[in-house]
């Protein structure tokens, strides 16, 4: 932190002072993934920059936010998780989607209201309810729901869990400290999982969060998990146990993955210093696979954007989504 | 006869009636546990006999509207309390974002039975933030009911109706009612009488026995009650003026349609309403009703309204500021020259 920071109260984020912190996993191998895993980790990247083109393109209407760089996190997570578990995304949330259901088509039909939507173009790319996945955009909000699913299965459906995504921006949020108090006190299966990319829109996690997420959790008496690795089988050895004990002991969780956030907040809205953005692209364990794994990467990488691009045809070719209503 | 029953025994046997009957029902809500039952005593008993589904929550309004919505999509049916209705405004995004949206934002039905009770309204000396009726903020919300308790609708028959409804209910109860009884039988008193009306806002209709159209139909919340027919019965006996009032259990969605037979029986048509005056429910209902009675009216429908104020505490500000008695006979009488 630069002397000068701490008086720029809500100030410009763009002064070059600020250092981006510095990456403890840079230098870290990735381990060669299934086929499977390296397949859905590159759908979604590949969905998020087709995203992206297509705004850029003006052929989608009203806004996205995508998730590049963070996709190996529900990619990691989810396969620790079963389908009776819930799931609750946030407006950064097509990779989750998607990680656990690989329906690009349902998904980009959605974004771009035509038919075969998941909600049928009324939810857009951060409203999205499936089997027991839901999305919604209000920061926050979804954990006190959260909680309240989870006080549901653990009395109907013991040893299942809710899941609920949040970024390190949730954290200004009252709703956080009424739910986890609520998670604590009552014992609930919740596992909130905080991505924390250390950029809240265009506000630096260190103008906007005093303290950490670890004191924040440690003062309800929650246990916490830090994930400083970006390698899915890495990060599964190191969460099946913690995930296993709050199925069975009835208890919350809070795991924060320090991660990257690769893309803009929204579209072409990145304001963060070159610096920063230079050094989540140098993390982004995308390039960082293809570099220790070159052979697999290339063939897997070809293959998913040729898919997406199919996808993309596809899904604009049909005809306009319908909401059949009272 | 049986003894009559006080409004707070007849909220308290409905949601002892809800527990004991459906297994998927919980009632959550802030100092609700037993011995202490609640601010107003509505839980008392419920959690000593059902102690898994009676949750006595940290003071968290946002936070308990939210576990009733995840508990509503998980399928069940939870009652959560509102301490003061006045609180429910912290808990407007988890009932304005969340709970009635999930109704329909994802392209097809998802149902959401949830029922927040807001004990509500002034005349208790509470002061400016524990004595409103917010009644208007929750209006013209999509998939957001609202009922208001009244001494004619049997409280666990309206829970029922608004858990059968699959969208967030708010049920308003004011606060003064609680300690009256319930009518019975069709009795108000020697001089009125009531039966309940099947259209679909429940409409309980107050009348004078022998009376043939009235000069007046007032319309108003089941909080209003007492008072307009107080006004009703001064009005009758000291200037031969005939009002009938009717009280819908449900206040929103409310269409004024069903109920054209009867209100077009008047010439003269009022709605009261204890909410601070400006964007309310009465003028949805006289607008609605200027819509279809407009030629038949002897006057424009006479909309009282609390004073765009704030709620005194003092006892005679507070008085003031509220719609009372006189001054509802006050305005009827002068509307009747």
């Amino acid at each position: 932190m630069v002397s000068a920071a701490p008086h720029l109260i809500g100030g410009s984020t763009t002064a070059t002072a600020i250092t981006a912190p510095q990456p403890r996993t840079g230098a870290q191998r990735l381990s060669r993934l299934p086929a499977e895993d390296l397949d859905t980790l590159l759908m979604i990247r590949h969905f998020e920059l087709a995203v992206l083109d297509l705004f850029s393109q003006g052929l989608v209407h009203g806004t996205t936010h995508t998730c590049l760089g963070q996709e190996y996190i529900p990619v990691a997570l989810y396969a620790l998780l079963d389908e009776g578990d819930y799931v609750f995304s946030n407006h950064r949330g097509h990779g989750h989607y998607l990680a656990r259901f690989r329906d690009p088509h349902g998904l980009l039909a959605e974004i771009m209201g035509r038919e075969g939507a998941v909600c049928h173009g009324v939810g857009g790319s951060q409203h999205i309810y499936r089997d027991r996945y839901l999305s919604t955009g209000v920061q926050g909000e979804s954990l006190p729901v959260a909680a309240g699913v989870a006080l549901h299965l653990r009395r109907a459906e013991p040893g299942r869990i809710a899941v609920v995504h949040i970024g390190d921006g949730t954290w200004g949020e009252g709703a956080v400290y009424e739910a986890l108090n609520m998670a604590q006190l009552w014992g609930l299966p919740l596992l909130v999982v905080v991505e924390n990319n250390r950029i809240a829109q265009s506000t630096p996690t260190e103008r906007q969060m005093a303290g950490t997420i670890q004191a924040r959790a440690a003062a309800f008496g929650i246990r916490h998990h830090h994930v400083t690795s970006h390698d899915v089988a890495a990060v599964r050895r190191e969460l099946s146990g913690v995930i296993d004990d709050i199925r069975t002991q009835h208890q919350p969780l809070v795991v924060e993955f320090v991660t990257n956030r690769v893309g803009p907040h929204s579209k072409g809205d990145d304001s963060r210093p070159a610096e920063a953005i230079r050094h989540a692209a140098a993390n982004d364990w995308y390039r960082r696979y293809e570099k220790q794994h070159p052979e697999q990467f290339a063939a897997a990488d070809r293959s998913q954007r040729l898919a997406i691009a199919e996808a993309v045809r596809e899904v604009q070719a049909r005809p306009a989504s319908r909401w059949e209503h009272a | 006869m049986t003894r009559p029953e006080r409004v707070i025994g007849n909220l308290n046997r409905a949601l002892h009636t809800l527990l004991d009957d459906d297994p998927r029902a919980y009632v959550i809500g802030e100092d609700i546990a037993d011995p202490y039952g609640g601010a107003f005593k509505a839980a008392r008993g419920l959690s000593d006999r059902h102690p898994e589904r009676v949750i006595s929550s940290p003071i968290s309004e946002g936070g308990i509207v939210g576990v009733a919505a995840g508990l509503a999509l998980t399928g069940n049916h939870p009652v959560a309390e509102m301490m003061f209705s006045d609180f429910a405004a912290l808990a407007f995004d988890q009932l304005l974002n969340f709970a009635s949206k999930s109704v329909s934002m994802y392209g097809r039905p998802v149902p959401m039975s949830m029922v927040v009770r807001c004990p509500t309204g002034g005349n208790r000396g509470y002061g400016p933030t524990h004595s409103q009726s917010l009644q208007k903020h929750f209006i013209g919300i999509p998939s957001l009911s609202l009922y208001e308790m009244s001494p004619f609708h049997d409280n666990a028959d309206v829970l029922t109706a608004m858990l059968s409804r699959e969208q967030p209910s708010m049920l308003f109860e004011d606060k003064t009612l609680y300690t009256r009884t319930m009518h019975q039988s069709g009795v108000v008193d020697d001089l009125f009488r009531y039966e309940l009306l099947d259209d679909p806002s429940r409409t309980a209709r107050v009348f004078p026995v022998d009376c043939a159209d009235p000069d007046w139909i007032i319309l108003a919340p089941g909080g209003l009650t007492e008072r307009a027919v107080a006004a009703m019965r001064t009005l009758l006996l000291e200037e031969e003026i005939t009002c009938e009032l009717l009280v819908p259990s449900r206040l929103y969605p409310f269409t004024v349609e069903p109920l054209l037979a009867t209100v077009s029986r008047a010439r003269r048509i009022c709605v009261a309403e204890d909410s601070a005056a400006d964007g309310t429910w009465g003028e949805m209902l006289a607008q609605q009703l200027h819509e279809h009675l407009w030629r038949r009216l002897d006057r424009p429908v006479l909309l009282l309204s609390a004073q765009p104020s704030v709620i005194p505490t003092a006892a005679h500000l507070e008085h003031t500021v509220l719609l009372q008695t006189t001054a509802l006979r006050r305005a009827l009488s002068e509307a009747s020259q």
